[in-house]
């Protein structure tokens, strides 16, 4: 079984990267270039690899429609394989070589971050499908998964206000996007008056194994009286080991719940979650949604991965949303143009997968619900608490003091990404450092 | 297919059997509140979890027998609600999607599509209330470990019917750790009474429990009283309390130690073998564990029905594969470069690369689920503020277990002593009629076979994938190192000093800090004393 699996998936692999360059040849004339920049190989295959396979899907769907403006979506497919510097180098072949119109890509915000200052400079079009640190807002990327203000906030407010939580640990991989939404949350937890005391931050490195001292730490934290929970930021494959010692030191959801920002369905699929049952996370889309539109995409993802095993998550509703509001928005401006492209995406609105509408904002950010959702025992996650309308996304932070003042629009007169409200200045690209 | 309708027909006849049993029952008892049951289960169809919680107080206060199976159901997700009539149901999940039954008296109702009906959703909430119920009934249960762990649930929970149901049973209970529990949760309700006598009594009897509960409760009380004689009795019994608990962290700190240091202990002791005693640099010793530890993956995929025992088959199946994998390593690669360590360690780190790829290529680079048996889930509880989980602790055990082994095998065999005399001077060990060739390829293996047990360890405690074995190459070279090149006791007191002072650092400098700070310390001992811990006289001394 898994050996045809993996054989399936290998001639698969061979033929498309055959037809890509047939394809390449035949129609180049004809065509609209879509980049997908998706690590294949390396630590981040696990994740990113899924991302790949939703693009082709939907690639694949769109020319069955019968393309954008009447030609042929061309997929050109690279693998920067999980090394961020690589990121940047493959952006500048696919704009520079190949020419591709638009480019959906990255995971880690580290490969964002290289991959910046390459599609700014050659004027390119970035769709990032990835729950991130906010704090950034350029005029050549459109950011399609949650700001901390879509994830984080909302999370700690129901802990807050349904679960009674009055301390808190802050369990993390310590990297750039763990340490940025730990801080913002330290910043907004004492702006709702929880004492310095009753706050714990904890960093670990990628890949951690050995979780008994902290289990034990956040244990004994937790064993004082007031309600505690953690909020975990840790990362990748750490998350296994760290939920069996949770469970093996008995640590239950109901004394001490982890509310964790980077496990999904994907993550969840190679583990044992009977111990997690209720243990939270909190995403902007849960495979476990009952409406058609997510219905009809999961048998469709069935459908082309050739196994209902499979499950779908978060950062692949991004890749839904930002792929249809770009085919909509090229149609709109009926030019593949970056800047008119970019012109008509402000405002656009496509169906979410959780029964309602994605809205473009001008700072590049979407409007989304938040749901927040308990780990079942079947590996799925249980809706348990969702906001009442959609949240927009904010591309910087209210809570940290160096940016709660600025502002992203990209609409005119202001086109800015990091317009000041008291100076009332646009900072331009200094203040992206 | 035919397998489903078995299944399926199976189904059906104990729906039926089970049918019969309660019509039995119905008629027997007399009161069979059916209709009502029915119409309180439909109020969890409701989105507010209020309304939830209100329909499971109402179910439990019910007098029937279905009450506690209908609890369990709403905990295990087995209650659904049908999407087109709204009903609240009995699901089973099967190949199709669901079977529905009456929630009352489990007749079989209708076979639906698995998006039809969906679980009815309960959150942390609403599973300690459930909880809570479910430990009141188990107050009464025969079996006296429910009860003590019902009575562990319903410490810290002041609702008077749960105290009135605690009273009544501390009355009749026989076995002491039952007693002492509701005595605690009693004595902490006590806290909350007027009588300042009782409530000095109930601190006296807390003073002794190392409980959570127990400590806040006192904690809230110095807080709350106005009594300057009963503060101060409430003071000096957490100053008692919290002294155990540090002396009982202390231990847990050492404990941690132990099991990090066991684990060193086993990814490098096959090391101390191959590279300590025949002085080879295997940069694919971690890839041997690794194999160890899919070996132990492929097992439980074979024997999908005994997950409790597969790990014992695993064991000798990781050393012989490791070691049949390292034995080929030993003649096809290391046997041409004896005595050119530089060769060696890029030829073995090649090796390990080649060994990462072919386990993607067909196990795929995704992690794989080792599943990890019931006797070794859970944790040894000493008290409520030490406990020992058992995974480390068998584990530490056994990797003493194959430490003495090896000694054992290295000094009392006729294998051993050949090994012992080839590693010190080949030469006159070939003299004497040793086939050195043959002795080399066998000690490969049996180091290699070593760390492929390890694999099986590790693969309780952390993730199975293609990168396994990285994470614990460089630990295990800084154990065999630290120790003495060629000595095993050495490698022993390397890992547990090693293990112990990286989880005294751990809560002062946190993970990252105290690994570094535990490099820096080796790298400047290897300075002073580059021959480790315990130096090795003999041939690797010499060269």
């Amino acid at each position: 079984m898994q050996f045809s699996n993996t054989l399936k998936r290998l001639t698969a692999g061979i033929m498309l990267s055959g037809s890509l360059i047939y394809s390449g040849a035949a129609m180049a004339a004809d065509t609209i270039k879509v980049g997908v920049l998706h690590s294949l190989s390396g630590t981040m295959a696990i994740s990113e690899s899924t991302l790949k396979d939703t693009v082709l899907m939907m690639i694949e769907e769109q020319n069955k429609k019968g393309g954008v403006m009447g030609k042929q979506l061309e997929p050109v497919v690279v693998d920067p394989a999980s090394n961020w510097p690589l990121f940047a180098e493959k952006t500048r072949e696919l704009i520079s070589q190949q020419g591709v119109d638009v480019i959906f890509g990255c995971w880690t915000s580290v490969s964002r971050k290289s991959v910046l200052p390459v599609v700014e400079e050659l004027n390119g079009l970035l769709f990032y499908p990835v729950q991130y640190e906010g704090e950034e807002s350029s005029k050549n990327v459109f950011y399609t998964g949650a700001a901390p203000n879509q994830q984080a906030i909302p999370a700690v407010n129901y802990l807050i206000n349904e679960l009674g939580v009055e301390r808190f640990v802050l369990a993390g991989t310590d990297y750039v996007y763990p340490r940025t939404t730990n801080k913002i949350l330290e910043a907004y937890l004492k702006s709702k008056g929880v004492a310095d005391k009753d706050i714990m931050i904890n960093y670990t490195p990628f890949g951690h194994s050995d979780w008994q001292s902290i289990v034990s730490d956040i244990k004994a934290f937790g064993n004082q009286g007031k309600k505690t929970a953690v909020v975990s930021t840790i990362n990748g494959d750490a998350n296994v080991p760290f939920y069996k010692e949770l469970g093996n030191q008995g640590v239950s959801a109901q004394d001490i719940p982890v509310v964790a920002f980077s496990v999904g369905e994907e993550e969840l699929s190679g583990i044992d979650t009977g111990p997690l049952v209720g243990h939270l996370a909190a995403w902007n889309y849960f495979q476990s949604v009952y409406n058609d539109a997510n219905d009809a995409f999961i048998a469709q993802w069935h459908d082309f991965t050739q196994d209902d095993k499979r499950v779908t998550n978060d950062p692949m509703e991004a890749t839904y949303i930002g792929f249809n509001m770009w085919v909509k928005a090229v149609e709109k401006a009926q030019s593949t143009d970056t800047d008119k492209v970019a012109e008509a995406m402000i405002g656009m609105e496509t169906p979410n997968l959780t029964g309602g509408t994605a809205v473009m904002n001008e700072n590049h950010h979407l409007s989304k619900p938040v749901l927040i959702g308990e780990i079942q025992d079947d590996g799925q996650f249980a809706v348990v608490w969702e906001t009442d309308g959609l949240v927009k996304g904010d591309a910087w932070s209210d809570y940290l003091p160096g940016s709660k003042d600025l502002i992203s629009d990209w609409s005119a007169p202001t086109k800015c990404g990091n317009y000041n409200t008291k100076t009332q200045q646009c900072l331009g690209s200094k203040a992206m450092q | 297919m035919g397998h489903a309708i078995g299944r399926f027909l199976t189904t059906l006849l104990l729906a039926a059997l089970c049918n019969t049993v309660l019509a039995d029952l119905a008629t027997d008892t007399g009161p069979a509140p059916g209709p009502g049951l029915h119409d309180i289960l439909n109020q969890l169809a409701s989105r507010s979890f209020d309304d939830k919680e209100a329909a499971i107080r109402q179910l439990a206060e019910q007098d029937h027998p279905r009450v506690v199976p209908l609890l369990n159901a709403l905990m295990n997700r087995d209650l659904v609600q049908h999407r087109d009539s709204g009903a609240i149901l009995l699901g089973r999940k099967n190949s199709d999607g669901w079977l529905l039954l009456d929630p009352v008296s489990e007749a079989e109702q209708q076979q639906v599509g698995s998006r039809d009906a969906r679980p009815v959703v309960i959150n942390n909430r609403l599973r300690t209330v459930i909880n809570n119920q479910l430990a009141l009934r188990d107050l009464a249960s025969p079996d006296s470990e429910q009860r003590y762990q019902a009575a562990g649930q319903l410490i810290g929970n002041a609702d008077p019917e749960m105290l009135s149901a605690l009273t009544a049973r501390r009355a009749k209970e026989t076995v002491a750790r039952v007693q002492d529990r509701i005595d605690v949760a009693l004595n902490i309700a006590t806290l909350d009474n007027d009588d300042l006598a009782a409530r000095l009594n109930a601190i006296d009897a807390l003073a002794d429990s190392l409980h959570p509960a127990a400590k806040n409760a006192l904690r809230d009380r110095v807080a709350a009283s106005d009594n300057p004689a009963e503060v101060r009795a409430a003071e000096k019994a957490l100053a008692r309390i919290e002294a155990r608990i540090e002396r009982y962290q202390t231990a847990d700190t050492l404990f941690f130690g132990l099991s990090l240091g066991s684990v060193l202990l086993l990814a490098a002791i096959g090391l101390a073998i191959t590279f300590g005693v025949m002085g080879v640099i295997n940069m694919a010793h971690g890839e041997l564990i690794m194999i160890g530890a899919y070996t132990t993956y492929v097992i439980q995929q074979l024997l999908p029905n005994s997950h409790e025992w597969s790990l014992l088959i695993a064991i000798p199946a990781a050393f012989m594969v490791s070691a049949l994998v390292g034995i080929l390593i030993e003649r096809f690669v290391i046997r041409f470069l004896y005595g050119r360590p530089l060769e060696t360690l890029l030829a073995t780190f090649g090796v390990s690369l080649i060994l990462q790829q072919a386990v993607r290529v067909i196990f795929s680079p995704l992690n794989r689920t080792v599943v990890t048996p019931e006797w070794m889930s859970g944790a040894l509880e000493i008290n409520p503020v030490f406990s020992l989980t058992y995974n480390r602790l068998y584990i530490i055990f056994f990797a003493l277990a194959v430490f003495l082994a090896l000694l054992t095998l290295l000094k009392k065999t006729r294998l051993g002593l050949q090994v012992r005399a080839v590693s010190q001077n080949r030469t006159t060990a070939r003299a004497m009629g040793i086939r050195s060739e043959r002795v080399n390829a066998i000690t490969f293996g049996l180091g290699s076979g070593i760390a492929g047990i390890a694999g099986v360890a590790l693969a309780q405690l952390t993730n199975v994938g293609p990168n396994l074995g990285q994470s614990y190459i460089i630990d295990s070279f800084m154990v065999v190192v630290f120790g003495g090149v060629g000595n095993l006791w050495g490698t022993l007191t390397a890992a547990f000093s090693l293990g112990i002072a990286n989880k005294l650092l751990e809560p002062m400098a946190g993970a990252v800090l105290a690994k570094i700070i535990v490099l820096i310390f080796i790298i400047l001992f290897i300075q002073r004393k580059p021959r480790g811990l315990f130096p090795q006289r003999g041939r690797a001394a010499e060269e």
